[in-house]
């Protein structure tokens, strides 16, 4: 039985999107039966290894109904297959839970994801910036994000000899 | 930034007044580039190791929002200043799978060769640098020179020793020469010489030995867990290699082995990476003596490639074409669909996450960073071990700064 199909007989009624790209299998799920589907793929269906997790803004993008995209991409390193999930957060506060306690790789992915989009995760044990510095307050890797950083560096504090 | 008691919160000794704050680099020579470690010491035992990265964020993602999938090879390949050209194959192999185009086989075969240089290239230079900072510096050297042969022949095909940008969409700048053929030829026949000097010098070595073996021990569940891939991975023992699970460019067709080991420890991976430049040599070899004839780029007629500059000189067509291409509101047409697509690039899986919306440009570019995620193993696997061992094990991750950062 393939993931896909244990996902449909486990999640009956749950809106699981299914589609094929290429050779790249990937599922929607909703953001609230994120982490049991998550560890439902792991502990059931050995998926082992969380390759990635990466964010899309879809502010510009052309008929999209939901503001962030996060996906997971799993892998079973017995079969070497992938599978890529993929789950919808919105504005004014993208929250979901971390799979850090399923996955330790999770551990920087979510960092980087929060320090670019502002995604957070509940649940992660050290959820802070990751890549810019810690008195940054924007995210970069959102699409109204100025392209320039105009209005951020103006924005940095000044320290002083005496206080550094 | 100042040190956070939050860092410390693991650690269950009743007084923590002995131990002391170390900031290891970004100017140690052992992180070869800006790297920042704050260790705590209790004595010269590491009792933790808080990673800072983040001094060379220079937004490629977000300029991969704004460049076409032509012009960003120009920065994928500044990703990783050790094997360039691999990135920009890497990175073309994503954007290929995404608009649906299968390569010539004279192309196939030509980046693969090119991949393996790299791969090769990537590990003389980790190799010879972990040698070097455990004071070997004699095995660097020797390492170095074949790597300057590697960049002559970078340079015979592309006209560029580093950042090449050879790659285009559906296949290369321009085609290689016989003297290219032979130049490849000749470093093959050379190599194992120089490796099997090198293999004389460090792997029965005492001091050598004794710095790495048992260190930096990384088990084969934490590896997979925690994300690991490449050569880490396999000398843990996870026996994946892209190249044989997800089969792309010539891989098919050739014949090599995925090397493991059990150990985990430096010394293992020190191993799996001396034995893999064999196996790249065994498949430069197959491919060099099987190179098909033909065009080394797709069809022109696919719209999708920028045509050679011959005809966009001499003919209507090509001149067309060229212009359709590169005009910042032309291009060809992508599908509104997404992408991931990865390949096992010298340091493990190297994978783009590309968002097309019909424009000649990706939505979204993402890099799935082998180095991040290796680098986030480095608290884990150094723990209890001496302040000197820290260099052993930062050789062994092969931490590329620019990757790690983007």
């Amino acid at each position: 039985m393939s993931a896909e199909e244990a996902l449909k007989a486990t999640y009956p009624g749950d809106e699981l999107t299914f589609s094929q790209f290429r050779d790249n299998r990937r599922v929607v799920v909703p953001a609230g039966k994120l982490f049991e589907i998550l560890a439902f793929l792991k502990n059931e269906q050995h998926f082992d290894m969380l390759s990635e997790i990466t964010a899309v803004d879809y502010l510009e993008y052309e008929g999209a109904k939901d503001r962030f995209g996060v996906v997971y991409v799993l892998v079973n390193t017995k079969t070497g297959e992938r599978l890529i999930l993929k789950t919808h957060v919105n504005d004014p506060e993208p929250l979901l839970p971390s799979v850090y306690s399923l996955w330790k790789s999770a551990d920087w992915l979510e960092r980087e994801v929060y320090d670019m989009f502002g995604i957070r995760f509940s649940g992660h044990p050290d959820l802070r910036r990751i890549l810019t510095p810690d008195e940054f307050t924007a995210y970069p890797l959102r699409k109204d994000y100025p392209l320039k950083g105009r209005g951020e560096r103006h924005n940095f504090p000044v320290i002083t000899r005496a206080e550094s | 930034m100042p040190f956070e008691v939050s860092d410390l919160a693991e650690l269950d000794a009743p007084d923590k007044e002995y131990l002391w704050t170390l900031n290891f680099g970004p100017q140690h020579p052992a992180t070869h580039t800006t790297l920042r470690l704050v260790l705590t010491l209790d004595g010269e035992t590491v009792v933790n190791a808080v990673p800072h990265i983040g001094y060379l964020h220079s937004g490629f993602e977000k300029l991969g929002e704004h460049l076409d999938f032509n012009q960003y090879v120009t920065i994928v390949d500044r990703m990783n200043y050790i094997s360039p050209l691999h990135n920009e194959i890497s990175w073309h192999h994503a954007v290929e799978k995404l608009l649906g185009i299968e390569l010539t086989p004279r192309c196939k075969y030509l980046r693969t060769i090119l991949a393996e240089l790299m791969r090769i290239q990537d590990h003389l230079l980790n190799t010879g640098t972990c040698a070097l900072d455990l004071g070997g510096f004699t095995a660097f050297l020797y390492f170095f020179r074949q790597r300057e042969l590697i960049y002559d022949i970078v340079e015979t095909a592309s006209g560029q020793r580093f950042h090449t940008s050879y790659t285009r969409v559906g296949g290369v700048a321009f085609d290689v020469n016989n003297a290219w053929v032979d130049k490849v030829r000749s470093f093959v026949k050379g190599f194992a010489a120089v490796h099997d000097e090198v293999h004389r010098l460090l792997t029965r070595n005492r001091i050598f030995i004794e710095r790495v073996k048992g260190i930096g021990y990384l088990s084969t569940e934490d590896a997979i867990n925690m994300g690991v891939t490449g050569p880490l991975a396999r000398a843990s023992g996870v026996l994946r290699d892209l190249r044989k699970d997800e089969p792309y460019l010539a891989y098919p067709d050739l014949d090599f082995k995925v090397i493991a080991s059990k150990d985990g420890d430096c010394y293992a991976r020190y191993l799996v990476r001396m034995q893999e430049m064999l196996e790249s040599i065994k498949i430069i070899e197959q491919c060099i003596e099987n190179i098909p004839e033909g065009p080394v780029n797709v069809d022109a007629g696919s719209k999708a490639v920028i045509p050679a500059k011959p005809a966009v000189y001499r003919s209507i067509e090509g001149l067309i074409q060229h212009f359709e291409v590169m005009m910042p509101n032309r291009g060809f047409p992508t599908p509104k669909e997404e992408i991931y697509a990865a390949t096992e690039s010298p340091n493990g899986e190297l994978g783009y996450y590309i968002v097309g919306d019909g424009s000649p440009r990706s939505y979204r570019a993402r890099t799935r960073p082998p180095s991040y995620i290796h680098f986030a193993t480095f608290p884990h696997i150094i723990k209890n071990h001496q302040l000197s061992d820290v260099v052993a094990v930062l050789g062994s991750l092969n931490i590329i700064a620019a990757e790690l950062d983007r």
